[in-house]
């Protein structure tokens, strides 16, 4: 196990004291720490909000982009580089609204990444309307009469589509957490970990306390293998937040297809390009 | 001799095969080509067209009279009939109406042999016509159809339509013996052969019109070239996902039209802040929206150079040609590494669509320069900074697991020299100076100055960028060999904009004419912007459609005063 400190996970953040982010971070350095994935074997993407400012408060390669992107950036580097861990960190506003198209077409190629939604089920960094997670009827600033629409359900979305690697996790669920995450970062494929993680300013319903008290540990007799009971499991919500995988099946990964790529890094792969044949098509 | 058929019928009828063959057959024969599709955005009906020019000058453009008309249907008759010459022909598959109808019975005599090959009868026809040998015309039909029966179909029904008429032109022979020293090919394919030979590794794009040829080119060689080359869910996928493939030291590229760029812009502006190096090729149509898809058009310029939020350093090169495109998305690869910026090549659907004989690209002289830095020469314990501010701007770049123990950090936000988040005033104005310096610094040492023709002191400057290039210097070449003064400029670096070759050849007393293909003259406006010259007259075109010669030749001759 390496130290978790290479990770220097004790930075200073802009995240309010007692935010979710915290012990999402912990849990992060320590699944990397006991995997041994050092700083020189992953690399992080993320999009905008306050979960995507992970990659400034831990030490990694980073990617931090655009608001919604951080998935397009982390499949071209896939596709590049097929030795180094890929990692998204976003938030429910990044991956599931202003993103929710790449996250579509990304379950379809199941490239191999971890994907870590910091999903606290409203809008932090702009200061707390509503995102595609929050409830129906809660009022906010600028949903006064409270959210219209039905919340959206990452876990049965991916499930309905058969992602890979379907997970939910919970920051105060440490220990589960860390392995969560450590089966996400060692899965051959997509791994979607949704993990519900408190806006101690923004958020008054989904607090710790609420989390707690209406999520529980699935059973070790529960089979994310099977397809039929993954998808009840992932309707479930209001009777009970399910944690732990809901859904895995090993499948080829995106890379697999282009079985006309090195499994060097593209920048390093000597490429004989024969240039006079190429023109030659021409003439 | 300066010969131009056309080919007329509606989509689906196999007119692009008809201009392919026929292209590469007269390219073989020794002569030059230049052969362009006006097509509409439909798969079957409508109305096409393909325009072929060959003989033994040069031709960069479309001309206007119709030597031998082959119309697939009374459409193609009707259309066109009042620009075929009084020597021309008209080949039709019906009854002659007229004396310069020639009946082409194709159906009938496909019917008994292969019905799909009916075309096959008119390339028989028209090469009678021509009076020219089978020889290289039998070698081109064998490569397009690889399977046996179809090429015996083909070459049966070839020689039914060569013998059933007598030749109608004396045709000179072709300068060259053979395409010997040359190439024949169309914008995208030259786009995606200076892609390919520029070793991009990572080629990602939605597909729109007229820039899908790139795609095509790219993806079907993929495996030869042992590139990953991906068709993103729309166009903000590509242009990210390509920036992704770039940060880990991959040449990347993306490529799109002026709807496609539109939604690219928020990551274009993030290539510049990023400074993660990107090769965009921006093929215009008539816009805005989704205007004239299958049209072509100039009016994206404005928007190109000036996309995306705020201020960062960049490049827009308009190639002139289906050559220069080579050569110039070659250079945008370099260009692109060197400042660690977005480059575009900004061509058109004139120029994707168009194919040319060009000149063999001379390989030995294409240097592939990457600026990454070696790790292997990192100084001892020195800390890896991505935005590390140099006297030229330009920090040492490092793609992430390079180098041991350091991170590659890259941000959308402003940023420390880590790539760490920052909001402070001076690291603020420090990093807008940093990558003003980098734009700085390809302004002044990579600025590709204009091509120039004509006198030294010309009495009227024919001013363009990009594809007006083929009809300019054509006309330029007409009215010089009618003695008058008129020399023309035509620009491919148009941002930054070069000043030095046009304040050279513009006199006080010269008359400026500025063409381009939009309605508001907006390459005259950048012009006045940087070097305070007005246009003395503004030759726009913006109806979808190029310009020809002869329409360029008459609005020069009716509206410039010399």
């Amino acid at each position: 196990m390496l130290e978790k400190d290479i990770y220097e996970p004790d930075r200073n953040t802009a995240w309010c004291p007692g935010c979710g982010n915290f012990p999402l971070r912990k849990a992060l350095a320590e699944a990397l720490a006991e995997l041994e994935i050092h700083t020189d074997d992953f690399v992080m993407f993320s999009g905008i909000g306050q979960a995507a400012k992970m990659p400034h408060y831990f030490k990694s390669n980073a990617f931090n982009g655009l608001h919604g992107r951080a998935l397009p950036p982390a499949i071209g580097f896939r596709m590049v580089n097929p030795t180094m861990k890929v990692i998204v960190e976003s938030g429910d506003g990044d991956t599931y609204g202003e993103g929710g198209n790449h996250l579509l077409h990304n379950i379809r190629r199941n490239p191999d990444i971890a994907h870590f939604v910091h999903n606290n089920q409203i809008y932090g960094l702009t200061k707390g309307q509503a995102s595609p997670t929050t409830g129906t009827d809660i009022k906010t600033k600028v949903q006064p009469h409270g959210v219209t629409g039905e919340p959206f359900n990452p876990v049965r979305f991916a499930v309905g589509m058969r992602a890979s690697f379907v997970a939910r996790g919970f920051v105060s669920e440490r220990d589960q957490l860390v392995k969560l995450m450590k089966e996400a970062l060692q899965h051959r494929g997509y791994a979607l970990v949704d993990i519900l993680q408190p806006c101690v300013t923004f958020n008054k319903v989904n607090t710790y306390k609420w989390y707690a008290q209406n999520s529980y540990i699935l059973n070790d007799d529960y089979d994310p293998t099977d397809y039929q009971s993954a998808v009840q499991k992932a309707e479930e919500w209001d009777e009970g937040i399910p944690l732990g995988i809901i859904y895995r099946e090993e499948k080829p990964i995106f890379r697999d297809k282009f079985f006309n790529l090195s499994d060097e890094l593209l920048v390093d792969y000597p490429r004989p390009v024969d240039r006079e044949e190429f023109m030659r098509e021409f003439s | 001799m300066d010969l131009n058929l056309v080919i007329a019928g509606e989509a689906g009828q196999g007119l692009q095969t008809l201009e392919e063959i026929i292209g590469k057959a007269l390219y073989r024969q020794g002569y030059n080509v230049f052969s362009h599709k006006d097509y509409m955005s439909r798969v079957r009906g409508g109305h096409n067209f393909m325009q072929i020019r060959f003989g033994n000058g040069e031709f960069h453009s479309p001309r206007e009279e119709i030597d031998i008309l082959v119309a697939l249907n009374q459409d193609g008759v009707e259309n066109h009939q009042q620009r075929v010459q009084p020597e021309g022909y008209i080949l039709f598959d019906g009854k002659a109406e007229n004396e310069r109808i020639i009946s082409v019975p194709a159906k009938e005599l496909a019917q008994r042999v292969n019905p799909k090959a009916a075309n096959t009868v008119f390339l028989g026809v028209l090469w009678q016509l021509l009076n020219f040998e089978l020889e290289e015309l039998k070698k081109v039909i064998k490569e397009k159809f690889p399977k046996e029966e179809v090429q015996q179909d083909n070459l049966e029904l070839l020689q039914a339509g060569y013998d059933s008429v007598e030749a109608g032109f004396e045709v000179e022979e072709p300068s060259r013996s053979g395409g010997e020293g040359y190439l024949f090919l169309e914008g995208n394919q030259a786009i995606g052969l200076g892609a390919a030979l520029a070793g991009v590794q990572f080629y990602s794009a939605y597909p729109m019109t007229p820039s899908t040829g790139i795609l095509n080119y790219l993806a079907y060689r993929q495996d030869k070239l042992g590139i990953a080359v991906e068709q993103a869910e729309d166009e903000i996928a590509a242009i990210n996902m390509a920036l992704g493939a770039s940060f880990a030291g991959a040449r990347a590229m993306t490529g799109t039209s002026g709807g496609g760029f539109s939604l690219m812009t928020e990551a274009f502006g993030l290539a510049g802040l990023m400074e993660t190096p990107l090769v965009i090729a921006e093929t215009m149509r008539p816009g805005p929206a989704t205007g004239m898809p299958t049209r072509t058009a100039q009016g994206d310029l404005n928007f190109v150079i000036n996309a995306s939020q705020d201020e960062f350093p960049l490049k827009v090169i308009a190639p002139r040609d289906q050559e220069d495109a080579f050569y110039q998305t070659f250079r945008a690869f370099n260009l692109a590494e060197k400042y660690q910026m977005p480059v575009v090549i900004l061509g058109d659907q004139f120029l994707s669509d168009s194919a040319s004989t060009v000149p063999e690209f001379k390989l030995d002289e294409l240097e592939i320069a990457r600026y990454l830095i070696d790790e292997d020469n990192w100084p001892e314990g020195k800390e890896y900074q991505r935005y590390e501010f140099t006297d030229d701007g330009i920090s040492p770049r490092a793609y992430p697991g390079q180098l041991s123990d350091e991170v590659v950090l890259v941000d959308s936000h402003e940023h420390f020299q880590t790539g760490r988040i920052s909001e402070d005033k001076d690291i603020r104005k420090a990093m807008v100076d940093k990558r003003a310096r980098k734009f700085e610094k390809q302004r002044r040492e990579d600025t590709l100055e204009p091509y120039y023709s004509g006198p030294e002191k010309p009495e009227v400057l024919m001013v363009g960028f990009g594809s007006t290039y083929g009809p300019m210097l054509e006309v330029q070449q007409q009215l010089a060999d009618e003695g008058e003064s008129v020399g023309m400029l035509s620009f491919n670096d148009v941002w930054p904009l070069p000043t030095a070759e046009l304040e050279k050849r513009n006199a006080y007393n010269t008359h400026l004419v500025v063409i381009e293909n939009n309605s508001t003259g907006q390459f005259s406006r950048l012009i006045t912007a940087y070097t305070e010259m007005g246009a003395d007259y503004r030759m726009l075109k913006y109806d979808g459609r190029p310009f020809t010669t002869d329409e360029l030749y008459n609005r020069m001759k009716d509206e410039v005063k010399y």
